[in-house]
């Protein structure tokens, strides 16, 4: 038995997953970074929007919420607000986070409400069988872009940055190891997390670009993904076709609940 | 003696909602349902509670939907076009059976429509307008008191049946105000959040049904590692891709209300007794039915009135036995005809059923529903 077994609802896997998906590699570097953080299984929340990342909440051994598409940043800040002293944590897709959700991504962001957010990003609705995401690469093909994409993709870190996130990092599926530390980092930030969780969707994605098996997309992290602080020496030609990995940003900004708290006491009311 | 005040419609929904043990509220403003909203940012962290004005109705929604599965009494409050918005996760909230109260002051529609002007055109909405089959309840106040008297009633029937609750409010009793006499906080009664009725060692399992139907679902944070979702899913709470389990969902999440139905049908009968026409009615536009009724029967004629609070599910009994004893029914409405189909349908052809529509951002003046009245007696004379 792995120390790790007991986050994992036995009775609910194998997971439904396609053959080579890097959703459980992502899943394991959560609940690994959770027991190096020694959360209280019991005073932490998994929250999930729609896709097929966002079956990992139904495999965790928490208290799990499977919301709508794109809604689950909003959700989770109403469990965190009614109840500060849980730990809550987001799992979401690149579509549910970016597209449908990402009004609520940057808003929540902006509140800086304590949330760990996991974005992974498969560059692809997975779950509806390989439409185009806002983090689809340019010239990339999807059933919805069958001549390659031409909608400019955002970078989710710069976003989450922007928007007000106090902490912002990516790894990929690759870099387990460094996965887990990103999002256990992450954890430890009281306030907006955003990791970015690069996985590879050979099934959707891989095939239609030709880009392999799960383990060539696999390779193609390890050859292509630079931690930041060599990535940051590279000269400009030198950083085509490659994308930094490790933390991005990390700020200190009242954190919502804190905040909200003052408005109770201000109020004269006690929680 | 309770506390006398005067106030707005608006203001006693969230006075009541407030007094019903709500302690937390997410939405996002529209006219006319705003002051809810401002009234809640005011008295919520008085009392220790949340307020959170978040970027649309959607998270508006969401976030109350948070909030009540760990633990909190929600209110969501909206109009018209935001109604829409938040017809998603209304659905959510009935498939997950989570206690949310949802108020709606309707205006004029579809679209931006009139925006501050009064209406009810949202009866419909109210009823269908998240997808997939669902119950609903809707309740409509048309005084100030009773519009915290229905906030009461909204919340305590969300957490008894867990299930969304509409407060349909229109815009005419939205901002009205009048003086009202708030019931002491004892003398109003609370239905408790529900809790699990045995522990995790012990088999529980959070959508087990309790005798009324209800599961008894954990709030998050209570050691019961409980999961939620939209998808349908049986008694554990995971998804489930059988027909059987299916059906019996669909069917319990209607029966537990269905079996109730009687007991959640609240309405008022004036001049009933001797009636030969009557006048079904709801919301802002009963009180002009009341005064035209009174008019009415001034000039002579035999005419009665049903005041509808319970919108959804349909007093279909109520209007049932009106039918059988009038010979013709008036249904004034604030819209094109929505809640006459219904009166119709229960009326089953015992009765005329006869609709005045007025859609045009003007109420209803007594008069214009007098003359409606004197000529439905005509018309069934002929
Ligand atoms: C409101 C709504 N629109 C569309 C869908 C259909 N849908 C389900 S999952 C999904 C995309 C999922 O992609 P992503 O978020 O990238 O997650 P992945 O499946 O790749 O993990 C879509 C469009 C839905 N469930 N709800």
């Amino acid at each position: 038995m792995r120390s790790y077994d007991k986050y994992f609802r036995e009775n609910r896997l194998p997971h439904m997953w396609c053959p080579g998906c890097g959703n459980g590699i992502v899943m394991k570097a959560i609940v690994q970074a959770i027991e190096a953080k020694n959360l209280d299984q019991d005073k932490t929340v998994i929250v999930s929007g729609i896709g097929c990342s966002s079956r990992a909440s139904g495999y965790m051994n928490f208290d799990t919420l499977h919301t709508a598409h794109g809604r689950a940043i909003p959700f989770a800040t109403g469990i965190k607000l009614a109840n500060p002293e849980l730990n809550v944590i987001v799992i979401t897709g690149d579509g549910d986070c970016t597209a449908i959700g990402g009004n609520h991504f940057i808003h929540g962001a902006r509140r800086n409400v304590d949330l760990t957010v996991i974005l992974f990003n498969n560059n692809i609705y997975g779950m509806t069988g390989g439409q185009a995401s806002p983090l689809t690469p340019l010239g990339k093909k999807a059933t919805t872009a069958p001549y390659g994409s031409v909608d400019r993709p955002f970078d989710p870190c710069h976003l989450a940055e922007a928007a007000g996130a106090t902490y912002v990092a990516r790894s990929t599926a690759y870099h387990v190891k460094h996965l887990s530390d990103m999002i256990f980092q992450g954890m430890g930030n009281k306030g907006f997390s955003f990791i970015e969780a690069i996985t590879q969707c050979p099934i959707a994605y891989g095939r239609k670009n030709k880009l392999g098996d799960a383990p060539e997309m696999l390779k193609w992290m390890s050859e292509t993904a630079v931690m930041k602080a060599a990535y940051d020496k590279l000269p400009e030609e030198k950083r085509e076709g490659k994308f930094p990995i490790g933390v991005f940003y990390n700020s200190e900004f009242t954190e919502y609940t804190t905040a909200y708290q003052k408005v109770i006491d201000l109020a004269g009311g006690a929680r | 003696m309770g506390n006398i005040k005067l106030m707005q419609g608006n203001e006693a929904c969230a006075e009541g909602a407030l007094a019903a043990g709500v302690r937390f509220f997410g939405g996002y403003p529209i006219t006319p349902s705003t002051e809810i909203a401002e009234s809640m940012a005011v008295m919520l962290p008085k009392v220790g509670g949340t307020f959170i004005q978040m970027e649309d109705e959607i998270a508006g929604i969401a976030v109350v939907l948070g909030a009540s599965l760990a633990g909190k009494k929600v209110l969501t409050a909206t109009s018209g076009p935001g109604f829409s918005l938040k017809q998603e996760l209304i659905g959510y909230a009935a498939i997950a059976e989570i206690p949310l109260v949802i108020a709606n002051v309707q205006r004029l529609g579809p679209s931006t429509g009139q925006p501050t002007s009064p209406a009810q055109g949202d009866v419909m909405q109210a009823r269908w307008g998240t997808h997939g089959d669902h119950p609903m309840i809707a309740l409509s106040p048309w005084t100030v008191k009773e519009s915290f008297e229905v906030a009461v009633k909204a919340v305590n029937y969300a957490e008894r049946f867990r299930t969304p609750v509409i407060i349909l409010l229109d815009e005419i009793v939205g901002h009205l105000r009048e003086k009202v006499e708030l019931p002491d906080a004892k003398d109003i009664e609370i239905y408790p959040r529900r809790r699990p009725d045995c522990s995790r060692e012990q088999g529980y399992e959070p959508y087990r049904p309790a005798a009324d139907l209800v599961p008894n679902v954990a709030d998050f944070g209570t050691g019961n590692r409980i999961h939620v979702t939209g998808l349908v899913h049986d008694e554990t709470g995971f998804p489930s891709g059988s027909p059987k389990v299916t059906e019996e969902s669909i069917r319990r999440l209607h029966q537990k209300i269905e079996i109730v139905q009687d007991e959640i049908t609240h309405y008022d009968e004036f001049f009933m007794e001797d009636a030969e026409y009557a006048v079904v009615s709801y919301g802002g536009t009963a009180r002009t039915a009341y005064a035209a009724v009174l008019e009415a029967r001034n000039k002579g004629i035999k005419v009665g009135m049903v005041r509808l609070m319970t919108i959804w599910p349909f007093a279909d009994k109520i209007v049932k036995k009106v039918a059988n004893q009038v010979k013709a029914i008036l249904v004034p409405e604030l819209n094109y005809g929505q809640l006459v189909n219904e009166v119709e349908r229960a009326a089953g052809g015992k009765a005329k059923v006869k609709l005045l529509a007025k859609y045009n951002t003007e109420i209803f003046t007594p008069n214009e529903i007098c003359t409606a009245i004197e000529d439905l007696t005509a018309e069934v004379a002929d």
